[in-house]
C-alpha cells in the first residue's frame, strides 16, 4: 500500500496549520517518503512531541499504511 | 492482558541503562530503520539490550502504546523514551546522543 506525497502534505497540514511539509519520494516508488516539517509551533516543545504531533496529524497512518517515513522537524530560523 | 503487557515492557526497559526495541536482532536487523539504530549505538560504543519485536504479538503492540510512537525502532536511555530512528540519528550526528549517554553514565562497551 502507497499514499501519495500530496495526501501528506495536506494531512500534516491539517493538523499543523501553519506547517512547511517538504516531501521527498526516496525510492521514487510512492512508499519510502522522507518528511522534512517546519512549523513555529515546535517552538520549546521536545523532539520526540514534535514527531508525535506529526504522528498526531498522520491519523494513525504511521507504522501502517506508511511505513516508510523519515521524518525531520524543525522550528523556522528566527530573523 | 494489556496492562499485563505494559507491566513487562516497564519491568524490560527499566532493567536496562540502553535499550532498543527493534525488529530482528543486533546482527540480523530485519528492517533498515532497525539496522541504523544499530549501527548508531555500535558507533557510540554503548552497552545495550534488545528486544525483537517480531518474536512478540503482545509487545510489538504494547510498545506503540508504551510511548505513544507508532514506529520501531525505539531506543530507552534509563527508562525514558529517547526516540525512533530519525531522532537518533539527528542527535547521534549533532554529539547530543552521546552526551545523552554520557551524562545518563551509559556502561561503556568492553573492546
Amino acid at each position: 500500500m502507497a499514499m501519495a506525497a500530496d495526501e501528506i502534505v495536506v494531512l500534516i497540514r491539517s493538523g499543523i496549520p501553519d506547517a512547511d511539509v517538504e516531501i521527498t519520494d526516496l525510492a521514487g516508488d510512492g512508499d519510502h517518503y522522507a518528511a522534512r516539517v517546519v512549523s513555529e509551533s515546535f517552538r520549546g516543545v521536545s523532539r520526540v512531541r514534535q514527531h508525535q504531533r506529526v504522528y498526531e496529524a498522520l491519523g494513525g497512518r504511521m507504522g501502517g499504511v506508511l511505513h516508510a517515513l523519515q521524518l525531520t522537524t524543525a522550528v523556522p530560523p528566527t530573523e | 492482558m494489556t496492562e499485563d503487557t505494559q507491566a513487562r515492557i516497564a519491568e524490560t526497559v527499566n532493567a536496562h541503562e540502553v535499550l532498543l526495541f527493534m525488529k530482528g536482532s543486533p546482527l540480523f536487523p530485519q528492517c533498515g530503520f532497525s539496522s541504523r539504530a544499530i549501527a548508531i549505538l555500535e558507533h557510540l560504543g554503548v552497552e545495550y539490550g534488545s528486544v525483537d519485536v517480531l518474536q512478540d504479538q503482545g509487545i510489538r503492540q504494547g510498545i506503540k502504546q508504551f510511548s505513544d510512537w507508532p514506529t520501531i525502532p525505539q531506543l530507552y536511555v534509563k527508562g525514558e523514551f529517547v526516540g525512533g530512528s530519525d531522532i537518533m540519528m539527528e542527535m547521534y550526528e549533532s554529539g547530543e546522543l552521546a552526551e545523552l549517554m554520557q551524562k545518563a553514565g551509559v556502561t561503556a562497551k568492553a573492546a
